[in-house]
């Protein structure tokens, strides 16, 4: 990214409306012309406590949430305020101000509302020093008083909206359209008078500071904001999925909801039902049925579901799971985002079993690789999973409409027609054997029939299994049944090799040094390795996003063209080095690893920095990521 | 033409094309219970006039899971427990096929004990067969969840200090709209009872008492039944819950005692299945979602005609 940009913060407590304020203001900006991205950051709470969500704005492409951010707007926490009692609870209510500043750029702006804050307080955070020290501007104003005016208290997010626009010289006519297109009413009318209200005062009072909203280009009416959540589900939709079961668990609730609310449109059917267990379940059995279906959880959701995975790949029923990460142990952090579930997602339930994991590293390859994972497990019979994190749930981004511009498709795979099973092969009793050990086409796929289908009968079962799918323990059958099911890895290997790599080349060719990423922080990576090579580096990064069955050779090559390479991930193990290393078997002293933890994503930032330090042999200054070298280093 | 033409397809059938002509892996010991479920489910089949490729048998682990293996039909043995969340998401996805699940008492009272409750609570269309035969069979005899009070095994040494569950008033409670028992000794009444189970229109639970002669050689399977629909003794409307829920509280209180009621205990023939409360919602395809993949004319529609005005 080049040129001027805004990192806008507005923060408040969980409740007060920051998010639904933050991505009305990100679609003004887009339809304004910006490209936006935001961040999201909440407690598990429902109301109350530190949120914020930044919007970064630039003229041209924007990849990550950015490095700090360089407008504050602190709206206070309502709910730190017990209404029944007035109780109040100490600097609780002050935290969107207090809590935010460490991460404010030289020269920033800060508004605050001293309506809900109060004096004492402030006089706590030392503000003016601080403001002299780094150069903010600070504009302490009454929004709750102009919100309570003409509206009601929560509407000074719209007088906080509206007061950015005033010192930030942006046209308020996207603010008003949004209003009039979301809200009807009273409500409407009560807003746009905060809105004008609000812009008027503070647009004649004195200025002090040089930030403003970046030039803009004419906006394209074919840019459309959405999340990761938004990409999974679309992609998943066009690609014939009609069956959704699920359990509610952040952060996989986002995609739930979308399919849900969708799916009905679709002539489709959701699920929410009483566990994950029956999640995975039920989609199998539609699946079983004839119907391309999904499920998905979290973490400890999805923990629930190893055992109906397993079931899924033995009896070879499509099925596509989506495996939402937070940062774990157990419950973990339910609203922070961590890359912390792959060993889980890969080697989860019993056997020596196998599934197909994609790890789309931004909101396209979202859209991109669920496509692909229904394609592959209905194709190829088995389980699929789209393994992303509460950082690609929760963050929104501009793409053009014309990315979603593509067939849909309904293609259940390897499915036969009745036609095709009155061709295919029986047993003598008639039974349609579904589970041949050498299939007709010499692929490792023995096609599939659905109930219903005359003379299609077969058994499906957990148990080892002979062709016409009854239990069956003699050796040389399991043997072919086993080698059988884990061919199919190696044919979608070659399968993707030759047409559908989603691996994510960036930077130099001949850099000399690499950065490996997989998933979520691809695009955080690439905008550190472009600053990295202004500044005299020569860098290259790789984002993996096919984990199983994992690229080997590509991997290999790129590998083998760097002098070392630094892997990047959310985790505190480093996984996906360990998956690196097991899966290609040599390059050990290569590779070392960046890691952060702390439920915070990357900024670019610390990238920068971490590459500084490893190929310098400092230690790394910042306390909040991990080096670990190279084995035997 | 519908892709699934074995579905209605009006034709005899008789018990006998319900027999895998495979051999099975034999799991089920001589005397077995179990092998009445199966004689009775045959019997059934040609009685409601379905043939074995419109018919979706789930079943769960264990001696009863094995069922399939016995029957012909398209089988699913699926995992210890789980054979109700996917059965019922077959039955949504082509409401047409004949959905039977059938698991022991281990799987419905135990470690599914959540999905029994559920599609029970939401009356899917479908029978639940439950072998309940007191016993974990196939991993030798250990206690089950209707095993009675004091029933000692390797697990449970000293005796068991649970009460058993009770399963006609668990299933009523949660919501089923057919609750019956029967016996593997009584055969003319258990094939009836499944016909009728299987034309219910919601969710038909069918406790099926088995016998395990090897594990549980003590248990009331053994002691003469009373037909509740025979016995002038016991004179109820099936269609009252009051009455149902009465009758069989003192029935399961007085199992263990050796005083076994049969037959059917609750029909409720007014409630909606989950499939017309779906459909009432709007929240169900008109047509089975299953034939949308096999017919060349579905409209597939794209998500970015749809649903990308509101990112705008």
């Amino acid at each position: 990214m080049t040129g001027q940009e805004l990192i806008w913060r507005i923060a408040g407590g969980s409740g007060d409306g920051i998010d639904s304020t933050s991505q009305n203001f990100a679609k003004a900006l887009m339809r304004s012309g910006l490209d936006v991205f935001t961040h999201r950051h909440y407690p598990s709470r429902i109301r109350g406590g530190h949120t914020f969500v930044e919007v970064r704005a630039s003229n041209d492409d924007v990849r990550s949430r950015g490095d700090g951010y360089n407008f504050l707007l602190a709206l206070g926490d309502s709910f730190a305020r017990n209404p029944q009692e007035g109780a109040y609870y100490g600097n609780e209510e002050v935290k969107p101000l207090s809590e935010n500043l460490h991460d404010l750029r030289e020269g920033g702006v800060i508004v605050y509302d001293e309506g809900l804050l109060e004096e004492d307080d402030i006089a706590d955070l030392n503000l003016e020093e601080r403001a002299e020290e780094n150069d903010w501007h600070v504009y302490p104003l009454n929004l709750r008083e102009i919100a309570r005016e003409h509206g009601r208290e929560v509407m000074r997010n719209t007088a906080g909206v509206a007061a950015t626009a005033a010192l930030l010289g942006m046209d308020t006519s996207y603010f008003e359209e949004l209003i009039q297109e979301n809200m009807s009413g009273d409500v409407m009318e009560a807003n746009l008078k905060v809105l004008d209200q609000a812009y008027d005062e503070v647009s004649e009072m004195d200025h002090d500071h040089d930030l403003t909203i970046p030039e803009a280009e004419a906006h394209d009416e074919d840019q459309v904001l959405l999340s990761g959540s938004n990409a999974i589900a679309y992609g998943a939709l066009d690609e014939g999925c009609r069956f959704i079961s699920g359990y509610p668990m952040t952060p996989w609730t986002d995609v739930f909801t979308i399919m849900s609310q969708n799916l009905p449109k679709f002539g489709g059917i959701s699920e929410q039902v009483e566990d994950e267990i029956a999640a995975a379940s039920l989609a199998i059995g539609a699946s079983h049925a004839g119907v391309k279906a999904m499920s998905g959880s979290s973490g400890g959701g999805f923990a629930l579901m190893s055992e109906p995975l397993g079931l899924a790949e033995m009896t070879e029923t499509p099925v596509v799971l989506v495996e939402a990460m937070r940062a774990g142990p157990s419950t973990g952090m339910p609203t922070k985002p961590e890359q912390g579930d792959l060993e889980h997602v890969l080697y989860t339930s019993q056997g020596d079993s196998s599934r197909v994991v994609f790890a789309p590293g931004n909101l396209r390859e979202c859209y991109d690789q669920t496509r692909k994972a229904f394609e592959i497990a209905y194709d190829y019979q088995i389980p699929a999973i789209v393994v992303y994190d509460q950082k690609l749930q929760g963050e929104l981004r501009n793409v053009d409409e014309g990315f979603f511009d593509r067939e849909p498709s309904g293609d259940p795979g390897s499915v036969l027609t009745e036609e095709e099973i009155a061709e295919a092969a029986h047993h003598e009793s008639g039974k349609f054997q579904r589970f041949q050990h050498e299939p007709e086409d010499g692929s490792n796929v023995s096609p599939r029939s659905v109930p219903g289908q005359k003379d299609g009968r077969f058994l499906a079962t957990g148990n080892e299994h002979n062709e016409s799918g009854h239990i069956s323990e003699d050796p040389q059958n399991r043997v072919f049944q086993m080698d059988r099911r884990l061919g199919k890895l190696d044919d979608i290997r070659t399968d993707l090799d030759e047409n559908a790599s989603h691996q994510t080349y960036h930077g130099p060719e001949d850099a000399d040094h690499g950065i490996l990423v997989w998933g979520s922080h691809q695009d955080t990576v690439f905008e550190a390795v472009d600053r990295l090579n202004e500044n005299g580096h020569s860098v290259k990064a790789l984002g993996v996003s096919d984990l199983m069955p994992y690229p080997v050779e590509e991997v290999s090559e790129w590998l083998e063209s760097v002098d070392q390479a630094l892997v990047v991930e959310m985790n505190a193990t480093g996984q996906f080095r360990g998956l690196t290393q097991k899966e290609i078997g040599r390059f050990g002293p290569k590779l070392s690893s960046l890691l952060k933890y702390n439920g915070n994503p990357f900024e670019p930032h610390e990238i920068v920095e971490g590459f500084e330090s490893s190929i310098n042999g400092e230690e790394l200054a910042a306390n909040n990521m991990k080096y670990v070298p190279a084995a035997g280093d | 033409m519908s892709a699934f033409s074995a579905i209605g397809e009006e034709r005899e059938t008789d018990r006998d094309e319900f027999t895998p002509g495979i051999e099975p892996q034999a799991t089920w010991c001589p005397g077995c219970g179990d092998f009445g479920v199966l004689k009775a489910l045959k019997q059934a089949m040609p009685m409601v006039g379905k043939n074995p490729d419109e018919v979706a048998l789930f079943t769960g682990i264990g001696c009863s899971g094995k069922l399939n293996s016995y029957f012909e039909s398209y089988g699913f043995h699926t995992i210890h427990g789980r054979e109700l969340p996917v059965a019922r998401a077959a039955k949504l996805a082509n409401p047409e096929l004949e959905v039977i699940a059938a698991g022991g008492d281990g799987d419905n009272y135990g470690i599914g004990g959540n999905h029994f409750i559920h599609t029970a609570r939401e009356n899917h269309d479908m029978v639940s067969i439950v072998f309940n035969n007191e016993i974990f069979g196939l991993t030798k005899g250990q206690t089950s969840p209707t095993s009675p009070k004091g029933h000692k095994s390797k697990t449970q040494p000293s005796g068991s200090a649970k009460s058993p569950i009770r399963p006609l008033s668990l299933s009523l409670t949660a919501g089923a709209s057919y609750v019956a028992r029967t016996a593997a000794v009584n055969p003319n009444q258990a094939k009836e009872i499944l016909a009728e189970a299987i034309e219910h229109d919601g969710f038909a639970h069918v406790d099926f008492l088995t016998q395990c002669p090897t594990w549980n050689k003590d248990a009331k399977q053994y002691v003469p039944y009373t037909d509740i629909q025979q016995s002038d003794e016991y004179d109820h409307d099936v269609s009252d819950r009051q009455e149902a829920a009465e009758i069989m509280y003192e029935t399961e209180s007085k199992l263990y005692e050796g005083e076994v009621l049969t037959g059917r205990y609750y029909v409720d023939e007014d409630r909606p299945s989950y499939q017309e409360e779906k459909s009432a919602t709007g929240e169900m395809p008109d047509e089975p979602l299953a034939e949308r993949y096999f017919d060349e004319d579905a409209e597939w529609e794209r998500t970015a005609d749809e649903l990308l005005d509101y990112h705008k």
